[in-house]
């Protein structure tokens, strides 16, 4: 009996880490690339909202998670635009317009979802998973780690080709130099306005898909506020990832199994209030900022508006 | 961060926090033309707007802003208005008065629900024991208390490792919506009532009414703190250096302001300030806090904070607009058939009206900015550089 409940506990806490944690992947790769780009990105709780909400209603309406992964995209990059234009274009205080985003995604969602689904509230199916030969065979944690959605292992690949982008690539200075030094950008003859644009897209984009695979793998279902803060801590994550992309998988994980850690502990038969599971993360990000906070790096030009000629 | 990053410091004869305010600016526009603009056009133009969502979901616009109207004033409705300003004008208040340092407490939904939590589960056992006017000031106490201890590891961290208090924060709001929770369900909940809420006190013990009406004392508190805030950020000392402080960090520092102890004191006032908040709403009208309940009274409150240009009396008018809003917005938002949140949406259409009110205001040289001094100068500084 404890051999079966041992694995069940398991299972519960590895696979409950990865639900929690890749939607937490996504975002906080978004927030690191508009970081580095110089933009700080307060309102990636609103893109991730409205990307879980549009991923909802594209999957539910079009019968598949792959269209609702699409309008989730499309959804955080729509949100992701007037932070372009607000932010990037006009030079508006990035800070007050990121609270903007939060709050308006949170009354447009839950309007829009009360006017449609507030009598029906309809589910969505289960995501088919793709296994990985062999792996998926191990014992215990073979079926929940290594047969995820498609999107989890393209998610992988998508923080890889990040890094790659960063370390080797001309695109990657690029972003770089226009949260570090724009006016050397500028002056390089690359326009700084074109390159953080992009980056607030990206972000926008990637915390979209962080929010449909919320709705759509995790919930099966588009709940009002379901984001609770993780797009907070996905700007917490990327600040403690330095800008190393690689840094993301790892924080990402140890918050979704910080996240997951009440079900499998009631799975032992230690019943732990709700309460405590939804404080873990956030306590688990202090204690990283009370203890690494110095460390955190954040680039010099982070949250200024770059208008060309100025100082 | 933004508050250290490239404010160039400021002529040493005259400072530039003071220029900004003692100076007339030329301006194309009259002063009260040009405030009633940038103060009542954002909210105007976020009315239309929702009005534009409420025809595409619809629903009528007409119709939901006049439910709103009499839900909010006519018969006795005035009364729940004015008792909504409460809360408001505490949390404002102590917005304001951590805003015009240029720090960002983002905390306050945390700071107010614990306050709230902490209070409901005393009062009860403290009013069993003592008389009830003394109870209730000591409970008013324990909520300022309370919310000033919820916002000690941020400014503990943002005044002695510079880490960003915007973040720290937000952190702290969600720990401390879950603490909340934990209290309510836990030592404080009461046994013989099924849904996880605190023993609900009897009407004795609540706060007073103002004779002849339903509203209770708390306005006034609010009120007197209203003005000893605006009175204490426009004449005293403390003002002064909030404001050096919040125009540009690294002149305080040459002024010989004590810039760590400045920055923990702007945020245990402003924690306290939003702990009061929390005991006139629960001491006032509810009596009880139920599990899982987040008001969400201080984001509603921040675009009224920047439109009245971080100025505590100006606040007044603002927050009496938006509890109209909101008490009227519940009725109206059942006759529609939609959530409350609607109501959010309006707030963030505010604010994002409000910085494009900023911008025009910046190209048209309309006169002074929502945001603090420093921040206004470095921004316009650039405009007029482009």
């Amino acid at each position: 009996m404890h051999e079966l409940l041992k694995q069940a506990v398991l299972t519960a806490l590895v696979s409950g880490a990865l639900v929690a944690g890749v939607p937490l992947m996504f975002t906080s790769l978004g927030e690191l690339i508009s970081e580095r780009a110089g933009v700080l990105n307060i309102g990636l709780e609103g893109m991730m909202l409205f990307g879980a909400y549009a991923g909802f209603v594209g999957a539910y309406y079009g019968h598949s998670s792959w269209l609702g992964y699409l309008t989730g995209i499309a959804g955080g990059t729509f949100i992701a635009l007037f932070m372009v234009v607000f932010c990037v274009w006009l030079g508006l205080d990035q800070i007050v317009v990121g609270i903007a985003l939060t709050i308006g995604a949170e009354g447009v969602t839950s309007t829009l979802d009360g006017a449609q689904f507030s009598t029906t509230r309809p589910r969505l199916g289960s995501v088919p998973t793709v296994s990985i030969p062999g792996l998926s065979h191990i014992s215990v944690i073979g079926p929940s780690v290594f047969s995820q959605p498609l999107v989890v292992y393209l998610g992988l690949a998508l923080v890889g080709l990040v890094a790659w982008i960063f370390r080797s690539t001309n695109v990657g200075l690029n972003l770089r130099a226009a949260g570090e030094k724009p006016e050397a950008l500028d002056a390089a003859g690359v326009s700084v306005l074109a390159t953080r644009s992009w980056a607030a897209l990206c972000a926008g984009a990637l915390a979209g898909l962080g929010g449909a695979y919320l709705s759509i793998a995790g919930a099966g279902v588009f709940v009002p506020f379901m984001t609770q803060g993780r797009g907070f801590m996905g700007i917490v994550l990327a600040m403690l990832a330095r800008g190393r992309p690689i840094w993301v998988i790892i924080g990402s994980l140890l918050f979704g199994i910080s996240l997951s850690i009440t079900t499998a502990l009631q799975l032992a038969g230690i019943n732990i209030p709700i309460d405590y599971a939804f404080m873990l993360p956030f306590v688990a990000v202090m204690l990283a900022l009370i203890i690494f906070g110095r460390r955190s790096y954040l680039p010099p030009a982070l949250a200024l508006p770059y208008l060309r000629g100025s100082r | 961060m933004t508050e250290t990053a490239e404010t160039p410091l400021a002529h040493p004869s005259i400072p530039d926090f003071v220029a900004e305010e003692s100076l007339p600016r030329e301006s194309r526009l009259s002063r009260p033309l040009d405030t009633l603009i940038r103060g009542v056009g954002p909210v105007v133009l976020a009315l239309i707007a929702g009005g534009i969502l409420l025809l595409a979901l619809g629903r009528n616009p007409v119709t939901f802003y006049g439910d709103i109207y009499q839900g909010g004033i006519t018969h006795d409705a005035w009364q729940d208005t004015v008792m909504r300003m409460a809360p408001l004008l505490l949390i404002a208040a102590g917005l304001v008065f951590i805003f015009r340092a240029n720090i960002w407490n983002l905390g306050y939904d945390g700071q107010f629900m614990l306050a709230a939590a902490m209070i409901a589960g005393f009062a009860p056992k403290l009013e069993a024991h003592l008389a009830v006017w003394l109870s209730l000031v000591l409970l008013f106490l324990v909520a300022g208390v309370t919310g000033a201890l919820w916002t000690v590891v941020p400014a503990l961290l943002k005044a002695y490792s510079g880490v960003n208090e915007i973040i720290t924060t937000l952190m702290m709001t969600f720990i401390g919506l879950s603490l909340a929770n934990v209290l309510v369900k836990g030592p404080f909940q009461d046994p013989t009532i099924n849904t996880p809420q605190t023993t609900a006190l009897p009407l004795s013990g609540m706060l007073p009414n103002i004779p002849h009406t339903r509203v209770h004392v708390g306005i006034l508190v609010a009120f007197a703190v209203i003005l000893i805030v605006h009175y204490v950020l426009t004449r005293t000392s403390l003002g002064l250096r909030l404001r050096v402080l919040g125009a540009n960090p690294r002149t305080a520092v040459h002024a010989g302001i004590g810039v760590k102890r400045l920055i923990v004191t702007a945020f245990l006032v402003s924690g306290f300030l939003i702990g009061l908040a929390a005991a006139a709403e629960i001491l006032g009208i509810w009596g009880y806090v139920r599990a899982d309940t987040n008001f969400q009274y201080g984001d509603a409150v921040i675009p009224f904070v920047f439109l009245a240009r971080l100025n505590a009396l100006a606040v007044v008018p603002f927050v009496a607009f938006y509890s109209l809003l909101s008490i009227g917005g519940e009725q109206a938002t059942q006759n529609a058939n939609l959530p409350t949140d609607f109501l959010l949406l309006i707030v963030g259409l505010i604010l994002l009206f409000m910085s494009l009110t900023e911008y025009f205001g910046r190209k048209r040289d309309l006169g002074g900015s929502y945001l603090t001094a420093g921040l206004a100068q470095a921004l316009r500084r650039k405009a007029e550089n482009a």
